[in-house]
């Protein structure tokens, strides 16, 4: 094991972190700790920044300013040892349509070094989890949509990752798909103690699966705690979707620009 | 995680053989597109390459025409399939595979060479071609060994060396539309400002000096030199692996430097 040198409890400690492009600010000032193990969901209308935060912490954006340590390392300083911390599903499809399951499973357990006397049973292990194995030989340009999620958290936590980060892991997913979806990442943080952090539109998502969430707008954090913290912050008789409404506002459609609306509704498509 | 130390050189090499056979892998399902490769070259040779022969306007010293554009086509062919590969990343981007990668701890440098070598391999199907046409033609060619070696070595770095210069693009203009103008604008001069399917001697002397620094000028010459039977080199081979070697590092690292663009 590759000592972090910190032995806290904290998987994610977030610092004053913030991202410009231009004039604008996506994301502004956001400091944010996560236990190890937590379930934890990042809400917010699109164009809150949850994506572009997920990018900095999975080191495929450099901040602008401010700090995150990812499981001890530094994401700018220590890039390589985040990346062999983390797992990252991106919201749109990233398992290759052109090779079969199996294969894209194989790739990734190679470019995470597992020893080789591993890797055919973590291979078999991980599709299994994810009730793969019939499918294992097929090409996944014929999976459904559900499976190819499945797929790609199995390609995403081969390598036993501590953190895992999905960018809206059911958007595009029939409800029967999306509640597989779930189980199969609430067994595996029971299994590893996986800590997932997740960015959602989908509130009650959030509030069956999360330990805490926090919710931005505008680039800034505006609100962090428990469901019931929060719903309680606002009285008694509150919904989570009432303090997603006061924090978030009503605005669902706020500075989301055309490649991010097309795109997301391509991966809706291809999924679906 | 694993905690077995492994140096940065053995793995930089073992990912990018990794990134190869997996490029490779996706071609298993897919053959067509090596069949409709195989035509333009022959449009070339048969009709281009067969009229200027006859017409004798090309001065090409002892060989014949059609033998000193066989090398010349290859190398087109080898050009033309390569310089749009970029594609393929851009394709990738749109969907989050790039990211996927990105996120890894793979070596940048062998995302971009793994991709750049499994191009090149693929591109052998435009040398089987061209040779086949070749004997067809009676173009007199060198079947030793040691040349068809050199022959098989060339075509893959130079395939590596323009699809990589092809991924430079992309990750610089990001979309496709951009992509494909930028493609067309470059394959042209690319092409005419070489040796390919004249000699630089007939060149003006400023064009004469633009094919030399045209890496196409010294992959056709190397071609050349060892397709051929009793082609001596006009630049030396040695200049040409040096120059197709050095140009294909150089870009090998730009394109490392510039491959995390596609993640933004």
């Amino acid at each position: 094991m590759v000592s972090s040198g910190n032995m806290s409890n904290l998987v994610l400690e977030i610092k004053n972190l913030t991202r410009r492009f231009g004039v604008f600010t996506a994301v502004d000032d956001l400091t944010l700790s996560v236990n190890a193990g937590e379930v934890f969901g990042l809400l917010g209308s699109n164009g809150a920044g949850k994506t572009t935060t997920i990018k900095m912490l999975t080191t495929l954006l450099p901040p602008t300013s401010g700090e995150a340590r990812v499981a001890g390392f530094s994401i700018t300083t220590q890039a390589v040892g985040v990346r062999r911390a983390i797992g990252y599903v991106p919201q749109a499809v990233s398992v290759d349509g052109s090779l079969t399951g199996y294969e894209n499973l194989l790739i990734f357990a190679k470019l995470y070094d597992l020893p080789h006397r591993e890797q055919q049973a973590r291979i078999a292990e991980a599709l299994d989890f994810m009730n793969l194995a019939a499918d294992a030989k097929r090409l996944v340009g014929e999976y459904s949509g559900g499976m190819v999620r499945r797929l790609e958290i199995a390609q995403s936590t081969l390598h036993r990752p501590k953190v895992l980060f999905l960018d809206e892991p059911t958007v595009g997913l029939d409800p029967i798909a999306r509640d597989a979806v779930w189980k199969h990442l609430i067994d595996m943080r029971a299994n590893y103690g996986t800590t997932l952090f997740f960015t959602t539109h989908y509130l009650e998502e959030a509030e069956s699966h999360c330990d805490r969430i926090a919710i931005m707008h505008q680039g800034k954090l505006d609100a962090l705690g428990t469901c019931k913290e929060l719903e309680a912050s606002l009285g008694p008789g509150h919904t989570l979707n009432d303090v997603f409404v006061h924090y978030a506002g009503s605005a669902l459609d706020t500075g989301n620009n055309f490649r991010a609306v097309s795109a997301e509704r391509a991966t809706a498509e291809r999924l679906g | 995680m694993t905690a077995t130390f492994i140096h940065p050189l053995t793995s930089f090499v073992q990912k990018t053989f990794v990134i190869t056979e997996f490029e490779l892998r996706k071609l298993r399902h897919d053959f067509t597109e090596l069949i409709t490769r195989a035509l333009q070259p022959a449009l070339w040779l048969l009709i281009f390459g067969q009229v200027f022969a006859r017409s004798g306007a090309m001065h090409t010293g002892n060989i014949p025409y059609l033998d000193f554009i066989a090398p010349g086509i290859l190398a087109q062919s080898v050009l033309f399939v390569a310089i749009f590969y970029g594609i393929n990343v851009i394709w990738e981007r749109d969907l989050g595979i790039v990211q996927k990668f990105l996120a890894s701890p793979t070596p940048r440098a062998a995302l971009v060479l793994g991709k750049g070598f499994s191009a090149g391999i693929r591109t052998l199907s435009q040398a089987v071609i061209v040779y086949s046409l070749s004997l067809l033609l009676g173009v007199k060619l060198n079947w030793s060994p040691l040349a068809l070696f050199n022959v098989l070595v060339i075509v893959i770095l130079a395939a590596t060396l323009f699809s990589t210069f092809s991924l430079v693009i992309a990750c610089i203009v990001k979309t496709r539309e951009r992509f494909m103008g930028v493609g067309q604008v470059l394959t042209m001069p690319l092409f005419f400002a070489s040796n390919a399917i004249y000699p630089t001697d007939i060149m003006p002397g400023w064009l004469k000096m633009v094919s030399h620094l045209n890496p196409l000028t010294y992959v056709v010459d190397a071609l050349r030199t060892c397709m051929l039977a009793g082609s001596p080199s006009t630049l030396g081979l040695s200049l040409d692996y040096a120059v197709i070697l050095m140009t294909m590092t150089i870009l090998v690292f730009v394109g490392a430097r510039l491959y995390p663009r596609l993640a933004t």
